[in-house]
């Protein structure tokens, strides 16, 4: 079955009605520990959502393309890590790509009716037949996933497969993930399966190990396990404690409200004011008295 | 005084802007009005609705920056025009504190007027101010050609400072609006490019003395406030 406007549980620039029946939560786990940086996840990706990037250059760097870009949703990430505890170096590779968070950034800063939803299994998606090609989302996300294409100027993502979910598939990264690092399934599940692994990597000398979803927004519904998981930022930038930023809750909160409040209460000061003190009218004595100046003039 | 009767026969009339200067104010004028309209719809859900006057959402967001030079350009005119004549002066202070006064619309006990009161410079100065913010904060999120040249974290203070200008330009542009509607014949200066010599004696006394004072009492010209 479909997602349709009945799983919705919030909408861009516009409210939606609770739905009556809310669908399980879902999550991508990632397991940066068994990745092996072969990036089918990234062909599949590419091959599912029928992207077309264009022939990427070397970088120097196993990361190809360099950035995420309006047609390379996901990517994996590659970071040559010098463990200062062990001298060891330590080849970090992390699935770059929307994290599906509870509390959205982009949507909450999205100007444009319906252009970003999320549905009840915490899927955020982006509908460009609604996107403006303004680039708040940009803004607003505080991991750095949506890319403004310039083909159409509008903003794309990963949708979490959100065509393939919602007919009981997995999304195409996880399915042709050879080593399982990329798994799907309710967020309970994959929490309780990321419980496992991390038991697993501690018992292997990882005593740091750990998930990140991350509580400052809300939890989210890309999650990763990381050997590492005391600091997510020497997995290429990951964010220690991802948060919408204060400037855009003052942005999309206090100075939305505000402002048109503001500018009302100028309109009616304008109204009222004329009304109590009438028109400042030119009388026949500003005229004789003008008249007379001039004669002396 | 304010009073109800009706607005006097113009004893003579005093030419207040020359063309050039009202076409450079009604180009400035207009491009703050769709800038005000379809900011205003980008700003708040529930103004969306005013990008149909723009063709739709994206119209509305691709046409907005490009309004927005005009008026940067509209303005950069109109400033180099009025700057000198909205200079601080002897009297601006009182004008100021006899608020009251002015808008019980009872000027006469005040200090005869130049060109311009303290409040039209107000006007004058923050609108000055608020379109510098305005155009730097609007190149730092005019995303389609300028997003390379700065951060996220700039393109949020950004849009945040370019939004509370946005809405202070708005207010200042109701107060000057507003005052124009209120006190009777002001419009013919943007219409007509003159006044009344009764207008420019009660609001402007000095200019006016000053532009009538070297000329005869034919009707010759007299300096526009330029």
């Amino acid at each position: 079955m479909a997602l349709t406007s009945d799983d919705l549980i919030r909408r861009s620039a516009s409210s939606v009605p609770a739905p009556a029946t809310k669908l399980p939560e879902v999550a991508k786990l990632i397991d940066v520990s068994k990745c092996i940086g072969c990036k089918a996840c990234q062909s599949a990706c590419i091959e599912w959502n029928d992207l077309k990037p264009a022939v990427g250059e070397n970088s120097g760097s196993y990361q190809n393309p360099p950035d995420l870009s309006p047609d390379t949703w996901t990517l994996m990430k590659f970071t040559e890590w010098d463990n200062p505890a062990t001298g060891n170096l330590e080849w970090l590779i992390r699935k770059d790509g929307c994290m599906h968070c509870s509390d959205p950034g982009c949507l909450k800063a999205c100007p444009a009716p319906g252009a970003i939803v999320q549905y009840s299994n915490g899927i955020v998606d982006f509908v460009h037949e609604n996107c403006i090609g303004c680039g708040y989302c940009v803004k607003g996300c505080p991991f750095n996933i949506p890319r403004i294409s310039k083909v159409d100027e509008k903003a794309y993502k990963c949708t979490l497969c959100s065509d393939r979910v919602s007919n009981g598939q997995g999304p195409a990264c996880a399915k042709s993930c050879p080593t399982q690092a990329i798994v799907f399934g309710t967020k309970e599940d994959m929490k309780k399966h990321a419980d496992k692994r991390i038991a697993d990597l501690k018992s292997r000398g990882f005593a740091q190990a750990g998930l990140y979803d991350p509580a400052g927004v809300g939890g989210t519904h890309v999650m990763y396990v990381l050997h590492h998981a005391d600091q997510p930022e020497i997995y290429a930038g990951l964010p220690k404690n991802p948060a919408i930023s204060a400037v855009v809750e003052v942005w999309k909160g206090a100075t939305k409200y505000a402002g048109l409040a503001v500018v009302g209460l100028a309109a009616a000061a304008g109204f009222v004011h004329h009304l109590v003190a009438g028109a400042n009218r030119v009388t026949r004595e500003d005229e004789e008295n003008a008249a007379k100046l001039k004669e002396k003039a | 005084m304010s009073n109800a009767g009706p607005t006097p026969e113009a004893s003579y009339r005093v030419t207040r802007y020359t063309t050039a200067a009202r076409l450079n104010h009604m180009v400035t004028a207009a491009s703050l009005v769709l800038l005000a309209v379809s900011g205003m719809a980008l700003f708040h859900p529930s103004l969306f609705f005013l990008t149909g006057l723009f063709g739709g959402g994206a119209m509305a967001r691709e046409i907005h920056p490009w309004i927005g030079v005009v008026l940067f350009f509209g303005f950069f005119g109109l400033f180099f025009r009025f700057w000198k004549a909205n200079l601080p002066e002897k009297g601006d202070g009182e004008w100021l504190k006899s608020g009251g006064a002015v808008l019980g619309g009872h000027e006469e006990n005040l200090t005869e007027i130049g060109r311009y009161n303290a409040g039209q410079k107000l006007v004058f100065w923050s609108m000055s101010a608020l379109i510098l913010v305005l155009i730097a904060s609007g190149l730092a999120i005019w995303d389609e050609y300028f997003f390379q040249y700065t951060s996220i974290d700039t393109k949020r203070i950004a849009v945040l400072a370019h939004a509370i200008a946005a809405i202070v330009a708005i207010c200042v542009w109701i107060i000057h609006l507003y005052a124009a509607i209120w006190v009777r014949g002001t419009m013919d200066a943007m219409t007509k490019g003159s006044v009344t010599g009764g207008w420019a004696w009660r609001h402007h006394r000095r200019w006016l003395r000053e532009s009538i004072g070297g000329k005869s009492a034919d009707g010759g010209n007299v300096t526009p406030a330029e």
